[in-house]
């Protein structure tokens, strides 16, 4: 594929493995954190750790828009279907991510309830219009890069007066969760941070621009590379990480310079802003109570918002007891020191944030736990 | 089934008409829509004796036998339909223990209100397949339940086929050393069911692969009849759950390479836009095959050189591995768990 092959070049990783192999420094660790899911995807679909010499070490973030909801506002979704009847529109992963008793949106639809996966937001208000007896609620979820879309739908509803379209908005901001994964709350006893640096957003960073995590790194002391989601990117990110590191520098370098700017995208952020404002405070699954860390629709657009439309009540369920999910996302535990780790928690019944996508740091460790006591060295 | 002395009033409205509770009951309308609709494009020999089964010769040997429901949406797709799917993935089934189908039974259940006009479309085409692979369909059953009980039309159908003397296939034989084999590029049917989905449509030419194997399967049998340990066609779960599958049921691990995995550039294109990875999509006209490494080039041969294998290729070996992974090393140089399908394969958001 034209365009995409050039980013997986198995010749230029082979240089760039090179060249990484020679400037890491063998009597230290260096522990990035890749914050999104997609770079996860990429170290994992492209077998990049493999290619990273043995200190270089992958943690595995937050950064995977359907796991960091938190079981509460499933159950407010599943409530909508079964309680008022919605048609309840969603993206794909979300149907699987559990609420509480084990139920989930699949389970939900399985049971007669009017859940439908969705391409766009366009599909959603296509929906509507089809269904003009029915209230379609679009269940939003992601970071900045989903949120976007979801403005654009909201403003097409009200030009064209669709009164039976709203959204249940859970929208969440990366920078927040970056300062939540660093200085973890109040609440929270003081531990030890075992990150390096982080491989920043792309495709939100694309929206948000590189100036949001200027303040992270100089109040943390963390270096953020932003890195594309091709596995040269990430690579190539990684190379600029560790001479950070070597060199004791502390910054925001970009990556990515193909898409994302300093600014990012006005145009995008200016429309998020006529529509949406932060919420004081907004849970997430393995952080908890993350203060200023999602949006929510402002009063003038009320009418679109399902929170007014119909009684959605603040559901705290905590997560699962016994879930070592924060400290996994910190770094400072490996799943296999969760109790819950394989026992009730699995990929196919997952318990906490890190199991839930494929990405998980736990599910991808379910893999790769396997994968080391079996004969990897003897890969072909 | 045809009686001379027998007429209906009125002809099956083939253009305008829907199935109705009557063509399920047992009664006139039943028996009309078998003579005119299902035998009609049916017709062989065993049919027309209008049993409730059908009476054939038994030959010496091994017999086989297997099942497939067929309940896919849309009903039409690019490449095929229900109906040819339904003869295809039934005959394939058979055909991965090395044996020879020979006739074909049929099931449907019809939901009140269907089109007639699709139903004969479906049952010209499922003729069509049935007639190009030299399988008949010698018995069938047919059941209508009502409006919003049903998808439009589900099809089960039943093979019998008989294996070769000598041949001994099944899918616990991969040995470490194994080459492993699959028969041309993966992931079409998926993406090809995909593009044609309602809320999804984009266009593109990728046509599903749906095909009878069995011809292949009795070509490569016949080159190497001891050479060859597993058959299995990669349908639902794609070639990656496919090759778990087997390393499961052998005790033994795999490991591919990428870069020799078939793979047409509309579908990677189709699958990079989804955010699914080709692995995992369905395939209803490709065969994977493990024989011994020495027998792995001649077979290739003889695969590659008929019409629906010419695109086969060696995509790796089995290994011991007593934990039963399957590895891959990428195109890109890594190498990676290729792991079994968790749930759904739903698109990825981000």
């Amino acid at each position: 594929m034209k365009y995409i092959d050039e980013f997986r070049s198995k010749e230029l990783a082979h240089t760039l493995a090179d060249a990484i192999a020679r400037e890491v420094d063998t009597d230290r660790e260096y522990r990035l954190m890749e914050f999104c899911g997609g770079h996860t995807h990429a170290i994992f679909r492209y077998g990049v750790q493999k290619l990273m010499p043995p200190n270089v070490k992958f943690i595995h973030g937050p950064g995977c828009p359907v796991c960091v909801l938190p079981i509460g506002r499933i159950d407010n979704a599943i409530e909508l279907v079964q309680q008022h009847e919605v048609i309840l529109c969603t993206y794909g992963d979300m149907m699987r991510v559990p609420g509480s008793g084990r139920n989930s949106l699949l389970k939900i639809k399985a049971g007669g309830g009017d859940v439908r996966m969705v391409w766009s937001t366009q599909d959603v208000l296509q929906i509507a219009r089809d269904n003009p007896h029915r209230q379609v609620v679009f269940f939003a979820i992601g970071f900045e890069t989903t949120t976007p879309p979801t403005v654009v739908a909201i403003e097409q509803a009200a030009a064209e007066g669709l009164k039976n379209f709203s959204v249940f908005c859970n929208h969440v901001l990366t920078p927040a969760a970056i300062r939540a994964i660093l200085a973890p709350g109040q609440s929270d006893e003081p531990e030890p941070m075992a990150i390096d640096g982080f491989l920043g957003p792309s495709h939100v960073s694309a929206i948000i621009g590189t100036r949001p995590y200027e303040p992270l790194v100089e109040a943390y002391g963390k270096p953020v590379v932003i890195a594309g989601f091709e596995p040269l990117d990430v690579m190539q990110a990684t190379r600029m990480l560790i001479r950070q590191l070597n060199e004791n520098r502390v910054e925001v370098e970009n990556e990515y310079t193909r898409v994302v700017t300093r600014e990012g995208n006005r145009k995008a952020q200016a429309l998020v802003d006529k529509v949406l404002e932060l919420r004081p405070t907004f849970e997430w699954r393995g952080l908890g109570m993350v203060s200023r860390s999602a949006l929510r629709i402002r009063p003038a657009w009320s009418e679109f918002d399902a929170e007014q439309r119909f009684p959605v009540p603040e559901i705290t369920a905590s997560d699962m007891r016994g879930c070592e999910c924060p400290r996994i996302l910190r770094g400072v535990k490996k799943p296999t020191d969760c109790k819950l780790f394989g026992a009730v928690c699995t990929p196919e019944n997952p318990m906490g944030s890190c199991m839930v996508s494929s990405e998980g740091a736990c599910a991808a460790y379910w893999s790769y736990g396997r994968f080391r006591s079996g004969s990897e060295e003897s890969a072909a | 089934m045809s009686n001379p002395g027998f007429r209906y009033s009125q002809r099956l409205d083939l253009r305008s008409g829907t199935v109705d509770m009557t063509h399920g009951s047992g009664g006139r309308a039943m028996a009309q829509l078998v003579e005119e609709l299902f035998v009609r494009h049916f017709d062989n020999e065993l049919l027309r004796q209008g049993n409730d089964q059908a009476s054939f010769p038994v030959e010496q040997g091994r017999m086989v036998m297997s099942t497939d429901g067929h309940v896919i949406s849309p009903l039409f797709f690019p490449g095929g339909d229900i109906g040819s799917l339904a003869v295809h993935g039934t005959l394939n089934d058979v055909a991965m223990s090395g044996a020879m189908p020979l006739y074909l039974s049929a099931g449907f259940i019809l939901e009140e209100g269907f089109p007639l006009a699709d139903l004969d479309r479906i049952v010209a085409s499922m003729a069509e397949a049935s007639r190009k692979a030299g399988v008949p369909v010698v018995t069938g059953d047919t059941k209508v339940v009502e409006r919003g009980k049903g998808d439009g039309v589900f099809i089960t159908t039943t093979g019998v086929g008989t294996v070769p003397m000598g041949v001994n296939i099944s899918g616990d034989r991969a040995q470490p050393g194994d080459a492993i084999l699959v028969s041309g590029s993966i992931g079409n049917h998926g993406v090809a069911i995909m593009s044609s989905r309602e809320n999804l449509e984009f266009e593109t030419t990728i046509e599903s692969d749906s095909a009878a194997l069995h011809q292949l399967v009795a070509e490569m049998v016949a080159a190497a009849p001891d050479a060859i340990h597993c058959l299995r066609d990669p349908t639902r779960g794609g070639l990656a759950t496919t090759l778990n599958e087997l390393a499961r049921q052998s005790s033994v691990g795999m490991h591919l390479r990428e870069s020799a995995i078939p793979m047409d550039e509309q579908v990677m294109a189709a699958c990079e836009l989804l955010g699914l990875d080709p692995l995992y999509v369905a395939n209803e006209g490709k065969l994977i095959c493990i024989c011994t490494a020495e027998s792995a080039d001649a077979l290739l041969e003889v695969m590659c050189s008929h019409p629906l294998g010419v695109q086969s290729a060696i995509i790796g070996e089995v290994v011991t591995d007593d934990q039963g992974l399957v590895q891959m090393k990428t195109r890109f140089g890594g190498s990676r768990v290729v792991d079994w399908l968790a749930g759904e394969p739903l698109p990825r958001i981000c």
